[in-house]
């Protein structure tokens, strides 16, 4: 990797917004590789995932860093069309979504943002998702986890509900199922009868990649 | 209410003069005397713990949200339309259970009144979220990133004009109304009137005056409820005022999470100046509302300060000391802040035992903090509550309960400056999880 290429690595890793952007645009105008400069952002956001991890960084860190990534990427697209995000090999695939009943999405975002930036490929069906359509989209996505989300307490049902669902459609052994949100913890992933829970996004990465072997 | 040298009275004289008119409420008729003497037991013992004495015994304060409805088998949006429903299922609430705190049917909130403005800050049960759904916040950037001069300048202005025209769909012509402060000479008055003669602008005051009779309706048969409960149990209510942190202020209702989190990045030195300006508007929210409903208690949700959210440099430096602001505001003013602590706190509570804070006159209440620590920290200093997971009031035993309180109670409580109270607001719960955590609270709270 060569200099200006490190130089967008430690700017987006330090939160230098305007001199990551700079530096991107800088290298696309001198004919620099548009597939290397998303590999590049990826790995400064990946460094910014795990600085969350350790509680050096927080949201402020994290919204940016996906601002950083919004901008560069929308100014490769504009270059190279699709096939840049096409030819990406992907760790494995998630479904997620907050559940039925819930409206709430920052952290559900967010553990969005961090699994696609980790690698992973994330069916994000939104909030409010109900039980069947988590299904639906196991069928269709055949992912290899499904990940379910909510802040309210009312929430704890439509999971368990979910989860009996996808157990009733003979799925429930084809996906590891994780929740997440403020009102989560293992005493409710005992109740809805999901695998495993996680405390933040960092947890619901690392929780991905165990299960798909990485 | 008040004496004429109100404004000759200390912080402690006013706080004593607050808690007089709360102890002896002239809105409230006692069915018997026991019942009187019961109320006043009951803020007796809220009066002790804030001042870090030991009452008779633990008061007993869950922190409720819907879940008398869902207990009494009516449906969340049930509660916010249909009055009568609404009270019979938040009298049943409180019958059944017999907290030491009333669970105020208001905060289910007159969902007539939101229709008829087309409130778009919040989705409500037959407003985009199910029937049995409680009320939720809609997150995005009610306020652009280039008006933090606008609202700087004048934030009522700001909020008339461009904040509740983009929140409330009905008032969308306010967008065309000149600021008040227009009104300085008698030409310029003419002037101002012009906008508010427009045909749009006359609709959405039409509009407005039936959103008000809505209001009235809805105030007067919710209060009616809450003054017979507590009228009849003796319970009081613990939130009498409201208020918020600056930083949730500007985060939860103008900027939305990302736009506030960004603009620590982006715009820090306006952001800064923004919370200041904030700092009197939310202060004088709650000296209003706590005045008007005759009770000290400054309910104060916190949001986006929880560990997690924000790093220690930037709590210090964008959250912490605005609230602090407010909460010093308010205890001037002889008032005592609640200050309901969501998410965890355990980074944070160096912070919270702020020595400029006058021991003695805040409420900490506690959702995920380590309480152990809690006690540490703020034991002698503040008044705490908390904590009793919500997870466990719905998919632990009774029997879990009972043995989380009275550990609890042990390893915090032997002090006194405790109140026993749930962790998150409750919506949902299992009932006899929940009789275990009031009784346990009872049983094991006396003070011998």
């Amino acid at each position: 990797m060569d200099g200006s290429v490190r130089a967008l690595v430690e700017a987006i890793v330090g939160m230098r917004e305007k001199e990551a952007v700079e530096l991107a645009q800088a290298l696309l105008d001198a004919g620099g590789n548009p597939l290397e400069l998303l590999d590049a952002c990826r790995e400064g956001v990946e460094a910014v995932g795990q600085r969350f991890e350790k509680g050096e960084y927080f949201l402020p860190e994290l919204m940016l860093a996906g601002e950083i990534l919004a901008q560069i990427s929308g100014m490769v697209k504009a270059r190279v069309a699709a096939e840049a995000s096409a030819r990406e090999k992907r760790l494995g695939r998630v479904v997620i979504g907050t559940v039925k009943g819930d409206i709430h999405d920052i952290g559900k975002s967010i553990v969005s943002f961090l699994l696609d930036a980790n690698g992973f490929e994330v069916i994000d069906l939104g909030v409010d998702v109900l039980p069947e359509r988590f299904v639906e989209a196991v069928r269709q996505f055949e992912p290899q986890v499904v990940g379910m989300s909510c802040l309210l307490t009312l929430a704890y049902d439509p999971m368990k509900e979910t989860v009996r669902v996808l157990e009733d459609a003979g799925l429930r052994d084809r996906v590891k199922v994780m929740i997440g949100g403020a009102a989560t913890n293992d005493q409710i992933r005992v109740y809805t009868g999901a695998d495993a829970w996680g405390r933040d996004a960092m947890e619901a990465v690392s929780l991905a990649r165990a299960w798909v072997g990485r | 209410m008040f004496p004429e040298s109100w404004q000759k009275l200390s912080a402690h004289e006013k706080y004593e003069e607050r808690f007089k008119a709360w102890i002896s409420p002239p809105n409230v008729r006692f069915a018997n005397p026991e019942v009187e003497k019961s109320f006043k037991q009951r803020v007796q013992r809220i009066k002790d713990v804030v001042e870090l004495k030991k009452p008779d015994r633990i008061p007993v304060c869950p922190n409720i949200g819907f879940f008398p409805a869902k207990y009494a088998g009516i449906t969340a949006q049930e509660a916010m339309y249909d009055y009568q429903k609404l009270g019979a299922a938040w009298k049943k609430y409180h019958q059944d259970f017999l907290p030491d705190s009333l669970a105020s049917c208001m905060l289910a909130t007159p969902g007539k009144v939101f229709e008829i403005l087309d409130y778009r800050l919040y989705r409500w049960p037959g407003r985009g979220t199910p029937p049995d759904t409680p009320y939720q916040c809609v997150e995005a950037e009610y306020m652009r990133e280039d008006e933090y001069d606008a609202l700087i300048r004048d934030p009522s202005a700001y909020w008339m004009r461009v904040y509740l025209p983009r929140v409330f769909g009905a008032l969308e012509a306010w967008g065309l109304l000149p600021p008040f402060t227009d009104v300085v000479e008698m030409p310029f008055t003419g002037a101002f009137m012009v906008p508010i003669g427009m045909p749009q602008v006359q609709r959405s005051f039409e509009v407005l005056l039936e959103a008000g009779r809505a209001a009235v309706e809805w105030v007067q048969a919710a209060g009616a409820v809450d003054a017979e409960i507590m009228g009849t149990l003796g319970v009081p209510s613990v939130l009498g005022g409201f208020s918020k942190a600056p930083f949730d202020t500007l985060g939860d209702t103008l900027r939305g999470t990302r736009g506030i989190m960004l603009d620590i990045y982006r715009r820090p030195g306006k952001l800064l100046e923004a919370l200041e300006r904030l700092v009197p508007v939310m202060v004088e929210l709650g000296v209003r509302t706590a005045a008007m409903s005759g009770n000290p208690m400054v309910f104060i949700p916190l949001h986006k300060g929880a560990d997690g959210f924000l790093s220690r440099e930037n709590f210090s430096r964008f959250y912490w000391p605005t609230l602090k602001a407010v909460l010093l505001g308010l205890i001037d003013e002889g008032l005592v802040p609640w200050v309901f602590v969501e998410g965890s706190y355990n980074q944070r509570l160096d912070f919270l035992a702020d020595r400029d804070l006058p021991p003695g006159r805040i409420v900490w209440m506690f959702d995920q903090t380590d309480m152990v620590r809690v006690k540490e920290m703020l034991g002698g200093v503040a008044c705490f509550a908390g904590n009793v997971p919500v997870t466990m009031l719905k998919a632990g035993t009774p029997e879990e309960v009972r043995r989380y309180v009275r550990d609890l109670i042990e390893k915090v409580a032997q002090d006194g400056g405790f109140i026993l109270a749930t962790g998150g607001v409750v919506d949902d719960a299992e009932p006899e999880s929940f009789r275990a955590m009031i009784e346990a609270g009872k049983e094991y709270g006396v003070y011998r």
